[in-house]
């Protein structure tokens, strides 16, 4: 049980009687944290979730984005890491399972699944890679047969995750505005649930999900089934097609306890169910058991009379089973019957709002302590340090991983992984979305309020590098235990960065989630926010890629500084962890982003690239391995204030583009660029068959050959061969 | 001339192909669910990729069962020219309209990704507006694309001319002698595992051409000539 003293008083003081043990399993799961968010939720206030294209915010399966003309996009983010920590392929499948139904629930369909995964150090921990490997697999697996692409993401590997992984899956939805279903129902409507039988998978799954992993229960986790998933897509786009169902709702975290209560809830309703009409997988299941079972792939439907019929020839057209559980009614209670005995009867409202828990936070001493380090040494190699920066696992290619996902189905996918920072899918307005998910651990844990603000940062960075401009955010908050005052500091201060950005900024969060009790045997994670931003392309004439071309000129955008605390550089060839964090100042950062935006509509650039982990000699060679081709740079014309060329070259400062430019447009991006006064340098051409990057002496001089070999085969070598 | 696209339960290339006949090329193509026992009407049959049936037991096996695969083997043995993508290919092989089988890749893993193949035979109906060796850039996205054949039986596709496509030097499966594609004695009916639906549009090729919207313009302009 992991109701506190507290809550169960509470429980009983609401209820004026002694709950029963079907009423205690039914609250236990709709109170976990995973459902509850009862420690986050007077923080997550803060964020600003109103704006001209946000018809739904959070608060619903999924945040809706008007695009124009009469389209809306959709977009989730959850995670599933426990599962995915115990049972690598199951947990990750299910995983993408869970938010694509989110999706379908607002009556949009799934066209996309992005993922952000952080395992611990691969090279060395042979378990990480079994996570990482399985967990690949599971979301391949699951995202390829539902013919929904995977079109991008990203990876970081760090030690704080050993022993443990996040997974987190986004997914976008597209719709027409009048097809949104925002969940009504009336007295007498039916309750259907439909899809997977209901067994003892996932029992527990969301009180699991809610504390520190200390022992692997298995059952917890539940049983991917890809293509009865596919099935429940396809009916229930056909009903809402038919317009014949008034709610949709799916089945996650706390099974039927938290879908009844929270569509009854919502809708200000009463439901009543006899749950021994639920179509089950085994035999001698309690009513406990049944009301909260994760089992997958399973969706409630709200139907009225008339349109019953209908909605059963859909799901038997795709020999889908399913079940009327029960009706709605005129009262507000969450009734319960098993076999028309009575084993539960609660207020919804009650059951589906946990009373809050107070956490107390407290600034962790490392923050300060970590806030100076002492320099490293400088290589006197930076050769060979830009080559081992190439195959650091975070910053190396992720080809490994997209390969296995089927990113083209749909025919949506106009840039695809490995061709720039975000994805950009064909809507079917004309119109282009980009989506771009961005996370940082190794920042967010020494600063959390820049780190986060940071991850935000660099995804609208990535979205407007592909020629997007931001329409909106969703964040996936990922910390340890909430009960520690300074993990939960850090939670407040990464709310704090998040939310400032998207006020400064105007993106408003649709959506998130929150996933407190990251814990393995090593402890706690980093704070590990990821932040999933959306944006827009009105001409296809905008959309950009980082391939460059030979005789291209090469500008920077954008002030390198001296900011190199959680850097790649430091973490991963010195080991240093500590130093000032970048930051991004809100004003520069916008006129640098606005700027960009300018000169890519303009149709003055040919590629662009953001420049973030691993700094601008990493963007350098990647846009050269990408465009076959060498580039010499002159280091002295990039404006900066770094003192150190190491510094220079992988500071991981915000607010910087690289830009490849025809000769004949030169002067004409200058001049915008001088307009605008935001600090610039044009430091070289895309020529050649070597990356040179010289100041005074030469620095870096290697050949994009090698550059490629050490960039595109690494992840594929150390988890293929270890 | 009408097109029908056959949709199993786990098919999922099935709209993507009918978004190339009907608002790419302006065919009239219709979505057929695979319980109908008729494809009266249907001048051409194209099997589409995904999961039908979700791969269970064997890619493509269980699919060859359904009520529709009746009717498709009737047309394929009336010259009625049919397509089988990926999946498609699978299903078609499985039901032992095209011989040999489609293998787990050498990789043991699913690929996705560009590669180029060529033009083995133009006498079928969906290459004859190609030109023999001409080079495609076309993606691929499978787990069981490794077609593999008996040595004698890849003579006989050899002999016959029934190879009508292979891997350029890129073969992302393993296959034998580097087919990417296969079609019956007759021509009629061809099987090949990369996807031209997703290369039909030079929006979606990172290479900027449209080179596999030929597949289906040679199929609609030899439906064209037979009227």
């Amino acid at each position: 049980m992991s109701l506190t003293q507290e809550e169960i008083v509470y429980l009983k003081n609401e209820l004026k009687r002694q709950p029963n043990e079907v009423e205690l399993s039914i609250v236990e799961a709709e109170w976990s944290e995973h459902c509850s968010y009862k420690s986050s939720k007077p923080f997550l206030k803060l964020l600003p979730t109103q704006g001209k294209r946000v018809l739904v915010g959070p608060g619903y399966d999924a945040g809706v984005l008007d695009v124009d003309d009469g389209y809306v996009v959709t977009v989730h983010i959850e995670s599933h890491n426990h599962p995915s920590a115990v049972e690598p392929y199951g947990g990750a499948a299910t995983g993408v399972g869970g938010v694509i139904r989110d999706i379908l629930s607002m009556g949009t369909r799934p066209i996309a699944v992005l993922d952000a995964l952080r395992f611990g150090k691969i090279e060395k921990d042979s378990h990480a890679r079994w996570l990482f490997k399985h967990v690949v697999r599971g979301i391949a697996d699951y995202g390829n047969c539902l013919g929904i692409p995977t079109v991008g993401g990203e990876v970081e590997f760090d030690s704080s995750f050993e022993n443990y992984c996040l997974v987190d899956v986004a997914s976008v939805g597209i719709g027409k505005k009048e097809d949104i279903i925002t969940t009504n129902a009336d007295k007498a409507d039916y309750v259907v649930l439909a899809g997977g039988s209901t067994g003892r998978d996932g029992i527990h799954g969301a009180s699991f999900a809610s504390k520190a992993l200390e022992e692997e229960n298995r059952s917890a986790v539940q049983i991917p089934d890809p293509f009865l998933e596919k099935l429940l897509i396809e009916a229930t786009m056909d009903a809402i097609n038919a317009k014949c169902v008034k709610a949709v709702k799916d089945l996650g975290g706390g099974g039927l306890s938290c879908c009844l209560s929270e569509t009854a809830d919502k809708v200000g309703k009463g439901i009543e169910v006899d749950i021994s009409k639920v179509h089950v997988r085994e035999h001698g299941m309690t009513p406990a058991e049944l009301m909260i079972s994760e089992s997958q792939e399973r969706m409630l439907y709200i139907v009225d009379k008339v349109h019953l019929e209908q909605l059963f020839s859909i799901l038997d057209k795709y020999e889908i089973s399913y079940s009327i559980i029960g009706k709605v009614q005129d009262h507000s209670d969450l009734v319960v019957k098993y076999n028309s005995n009575l084993v539960a009867n609660m207020p919804a409202s009650l059951v589906a709002n946990a009373p809050l828990a107070k956490r107390i936070a407290k600034r962790p001493r490392y923050i300060d302590e970590l806030a100076t380090v002492k320099k490293p040494a400088l290589p006197s190699d930076l050769n060979a340090i830009l080559l081992k920066m190439l195959s650091n696992p975070t910053i190396a290619s992720k080809r490994w991983v997209y390969q296995q996902y089927d990113h083209e189905v749909g025919v949506r996918t106009v840039v695809k992984p490995g061709y720039a920072g975000a994805s950009v899918l064909r809507l079917d307005n004309g119109k282009f979305l980009a989506i771009k998910l961005d996370g940082n651990s190794k920042q967010c844990y020494l600063d959390p309020y820049n780190g986060s603000m940071g991850c935000f940062a660099e995804a609208c960075r990535n979205v407007i590098a592909v020629g997007a401009e931001p329409i909106g955010m969703v964040d996936h908050l990922q910390f340890g235990s909430p009960e520690d005052p300074e993990i939960f500091w850090t939670f407040t201060e990464a709310l704090k960065g998040i939310s400032d950005y998207s006020k400064a900024m105007n993106i408003p969060c649709v959506g998130g989630k929150v996933s407190f009790y990251n814990e393995g045997s090593k402890g706690p994670i980093k704070p590990s926010p990821v932040i999933g931003v959306l944006g827009l392309i009105d001409d296809p004439l905008w959309i950009k890629t980082s391939l460059i071309k030979e005789n291209d000129a090469l500008i920077i955008i954008g002030s390198t500084k001296d900011e190199m605390g959680g850097s790649e550089y430091y973490e991963y060839i010195h080991g240093v962890v500590g130093g000032n964090v970048p930051k991004a100042d809100l004003a520069y950062d916008s006129k640098i982003m606005q700027t960009m935006l300018n000169l890519i509509r303009n149709k003055l650039v040919n590629s662009v690239h953001d420049c973030s982990k691993g700094g601008l000699a990493v963007a350098v060679a990647e846009m050269c391995i990408l465009g076959n081709v060498g580039a010499t740079i002159d280091m002295s014309k990039i404006p900066s204030e770094c003192s150190r060329t190491d510094d220079l070259l992988f500071s991981e400062s915000h607010s910087r583009f690289i830009v490849s430019v025809e000769n004949d447009k030169l002067t004409k991006v200058t001049g915008v660029l001088e307009g605008s006064k935001v600090p610039y340098g044009v430091i070289g051409k895309a020529q050649g068959s070597s990356i040179i990057l010289s100041k005074n002496d030469s620095a870096v001089n290697i050949s994009v050959d090698k550059a490629e070999d050490a960039w595109i085969n690494t992840i594929g070598e150390v988890v293929e061969h270890g | 001339m009408k097109i029908g696209i056959v949709v199993f339960p786990g098919s999922n290339c099935d709209k993507d192909v009918h978004h190339v006949l009907r608002n790419v090329l302006h065919a009239d193509a219709d979505l057929l669910w695979h319980k109908r026992d008729s494809l009266q009407g249907y001048d051409a049959i194209v099997l589409p990729g995904g999961f039908a049936y979700g791969d269970r037991l064997r890619a493509g096996v269980i699919a060859a069962f359904s009520p529709i695969m009746k009717e498709v083997k009737r047309l394929a043995n009336e010259s009625t020219p049919i397509l089988g993508v990926c999946n498609g290919f699978q299903i078609l092989v499985e039901s032992g309209l095209l011989p040999g089988a489609l293998m787990k890749n050498n990789s043991l893993k699913f690929v996705c990704r560009w590669t180029n193949i060529t033009v083995e035979s133009n006498r079928t109906p969906f290459t004859h507006a190609l030109k023999p060796k001409q080079q495609i850039r076309i993606p691929v996205a499978n787990q069981e694309g490794r077609y593999y054949a008996d040595p004698k039986t890849v003579e006989t596709l050899e002999n016959n001319n029934q190879i009508v496509f292979k891997y350029h030097h890129d073969d992302p499966n393993g296959s034998v002698n580097s087919i990417a594609g296969i079609s019956n004695e007759q021509g009629n009916v061809v099987g090949m595992m990369p996807h031209p639906e997703r290369a039909s549009e030079s929006m979606l090729s990172p290479f900027g051409g449209d080179d596999a919207v030929l597949i289906f313009k040679s199929l609609l302009s030899y439906l064209d000539e037979q009227r």
